[in-house]
């Protein structure tokens, strides 16, 4: 096989005849590959099934009675959750208001100041936070809130979904400004730039759209979160303007109408099912799409 | 990382000449934003405002056993140790123990890892190893927007749609040929555990596939190389090239996975029936820790019932911190390595 007389470089190539690979080894193969595929079809199954019965049920009972008018009274046709649909957006605006700048600010400790033992903490227990259930928090809202002010309330569960806003952000907007150059932030020192002015106007400034990105990420997240406003929000079946009283959410209605016995209540809770979705894939575009367009990087 | 084919930098420039009181003088005055002293003020601010920033999170976690321990005092003096052993829950006669619930959250959760297992890392083996490069993208969208769904959507969905098909086909159908089991027997309700652990599977997949396709992709391309040049086919190439070398990372992906299914509430609430007993048949309805608080929180009247429930709360906080310090450390132990090694 190998022929050491020859000088002929192609005989240097020893040639090796491997056996055939066995029957069973390539039928081991190809079913293996097929119930990988498989696995594949079973898991996107209920993804469109979810989709397709959400959209289904969905439609039919969106109209402009669901998004203008309170729910009525049990038995009683029509009514909507136009008051669900805007408790939502306040407690998220509260939410938002209080976790986004923490989140944003821990989020340059770490990447900024806290490259040493003291960031290690920080980054170890925004991880530990990340993992913690949202009934946990849920919990812990109510004493910090719940308790104090003798009543349920909007603020209660903008509290605990800022909770849990917080390290999620945290975490991705270390990543981000971890990402930014450390020559970029040196040319604005060399510019006589002081650290704090080169921190927010050139290095977040630069990882706009990615903290941005990270923010959304948080903010759909916790849209959808229902058991941290069991104990927080409450729900209400009234308009209600006011933060310290009890306030409807867009989940926890839907919690409600889904377990209740009443077919006219399932078909809502379909229909608010479609309009939580479609209005976190909005909000979650838009802020995309104002990113790109660089309204809001500044660009 | 240096390439010394690369011209490098130069730092040992000519020395500058001697340097004259008047250059010093022109260079100054060329440099108009180092003319006035920049306070250093705004910048100590700033800092501390961040260290501020950094220290909130970690008040927050102090905050949060604060709450949990000291809401949970009376509870913790009524029953001691023997509120996780016993398995009466009645707020009438203000006797708890959280054995039922506990039971719930753990056959719950395990149900839920035995069918997402096989499934997660078969999703995520086709899409790193197996599926064309122009399916990847498309495929592994999909299965993130899973996770995107919120918890409630689920239940739903569980609610009008899953528990009906497994009343109706999937349990008369494990009554039959598993019944002998004991594990598949009683009616068929449709609620229950096997309800929960299903829906739950759905719920977790997402988290254990991305995991373990982060995994897979920092397994050396090497190593593959290597035993298929040993004449391995494709699977064989997988199981003893891929899967070998990333098992630490894919059992922190399945701890990580089990951490999620432990803490998830509002879809197993509306799917596991709700009754605090222990029965060995999947099909019984059954209570998860997350669950009870869910349904009872807010209407526990006493003082010693909210105090039990929220001990409740801290038995599964600290459960659910430890998992995921291990799913992270196991995590870490590999693509930490991997990053290690690549620099080197």
């Amino acid at each position: 096989m190998f022929n050491t007389n020859s000088n002929s470089a192609a005989a240097l190539i020893p040639q090796i005849n491997l056996p055939p690979v066995s029957l069973r080894r390539r039928l081991t193969d190809h079913a293996m590959t097929s119930v990988a595929a498989l696995t594949v079809l079973v898991v996107l199954l209920p993804l469109f099934a979810i989709f397709t019965y959400l959209i289904y049920k969905g439609i039919g009972s969106i109209n402009l009675a669901f998004l203008t008018q309170t729910p009525k009274p049990v038995g009683e046709p029509g009514g909507g959750m136009a008051n669900a649909i805007v408790g939502s957006m306040v407690i998220l605006s509260i939410a938002s208001v209080l976790g986004v700048p923490l989140g944003i600010g821990a989020g340059i400790f770490l990447s900024e100041y806290g490259r040493n033992r003291s960031g290690d903490i920080v980054r170890f227990v925004s991880d530990v936070l990340n993992g913690v259930p949202s009934i946990v928090i849920g919990i812990v809202a109510y004493g910090l809130v719940v308790m104090r002010q003798k009543h349920f309330s909007a603020l209660a569960g903008g509290v605990a979904l800022a909770i849990m806003m917080i390290p999620t952000i945290a975490r991705t907007t270390e990543q981000m400004l971890l990402l930014v150059p450390q020559a970029t932030r040196e040319a604005a020192y060399g510019l006589g730039v002081s650290r704090w002015r080169t921190t927010l106007s050139i290095t977040l400034r630069t990882a706009a759209s990615g903290v941005i990105t990270g923010v959304m990420l948080a903010f759909a997240r916790v849209a959808g979160e229902t058991a941290p406003l069991l104990f927080t929000a409450f729900g209400n079946q009234f308009w209600n303007w006011k933060t310290d009283q009890p306030t409807a959410a867009l989940s926890l209605q839907i919690f409600t109408y889904a377990i209740s016995p009443f077919d006219e209540w399932h078909r809502q809770a379909w229909a608010g099912a479609l309009v939580l979705i479609v209005l976190i894939v909005g909000a979650v575009a838009a802020v995309r799409l104002a990113v790109r367009h660089g309204t809001l990087s500044g660009a | 990382m240096s390439n010394q084919a690369l011209p490098r930098p130069r730092f040992n420039a000519p020395a500058p000449e001697r340097e004259t009181k008047a250059a010093l003088k022109v260079e100054a005055r060329t440099t108009p934003l180092l003319h006035g002293k920049v306070s250093e003020i705004p910048d100590v601010v700033f800092a501390w405002t961040m260290r501020l920033c950094g220290l909130a999170v970690v008040t927050l976690l102090g905050t949060i056993v604060y709450q949990l321990v000291v809401g949970s005092q009376l509870s913790w003096h009524a029953f001691g140790w023997k509120f996780f052993g016993q398995s009466d829950w009645n707020p009438v006669s203000d006797q708890y123990g959280a054995l039922p619930f506990m039971y719930g959250t753990i056959v719950s959760s395990l149900l839920s890892l035995v069918i997402a297992i096989p499934l997660s890392l078969g999703v995520a083996v086709f899409i790193t190893e197996m599926c064309p490069v122009s399916l990847r993208g498309i495929l592994s969208f999909s299965t993130e927007l899973l996770a995107a769904i919120p918890s409630v959507v689920y239940g739903l969905w569980a609610i009008f749609i899953m528990v009906p098909l497994l009343r109706e086909y999937v349990q008369p159908f494990l009554a039959k040929t598993l019944g002998w089991t004991g594990l598949f027997s009683g009616p068929p309700y449709g609620i229950g555990m096997l309800a929960a652990g299903i829906i739950l599977a759905i719920m977790i997949i997402p988290i254990i596939s991305s995991i373990t396709r982060e995994v897979l992709t920092v397994v050396p391309q090497h190593q593959r190389e290597a035993v298929l040049a040993l004449g391995a086919t494709r699977w064989e190439m997988i199981r003893m090239g891929v899967l070998r070398n990333a098992r630490a990372g894919i059992v922190g992906a399945i701890i990580l996975g089990l951490g999620r299914a432990l803490g998830e509430t509002m879809a197993v609430t509306m799917v596991i029936g709700n009754r605090p007993e222990i029965a060995k048949s999947l099909f019984a309805p059954g209570y998860t820790m997350a669950s009870v608080l869910a349904n009872e929180f807010t209407e526990a009247t006493g003082d010693l019932y909210l105090s039990a429930l929220i001990e409740i709360g801290l038995a599964l906080f600290f459960v659910t911190i430890v998992v995921n310090a291990l799913a992270r450390l196991m995590v870490w132990s590999v693509t930490r390595g991997q990053s290690a090694r690549s620099l080197a």
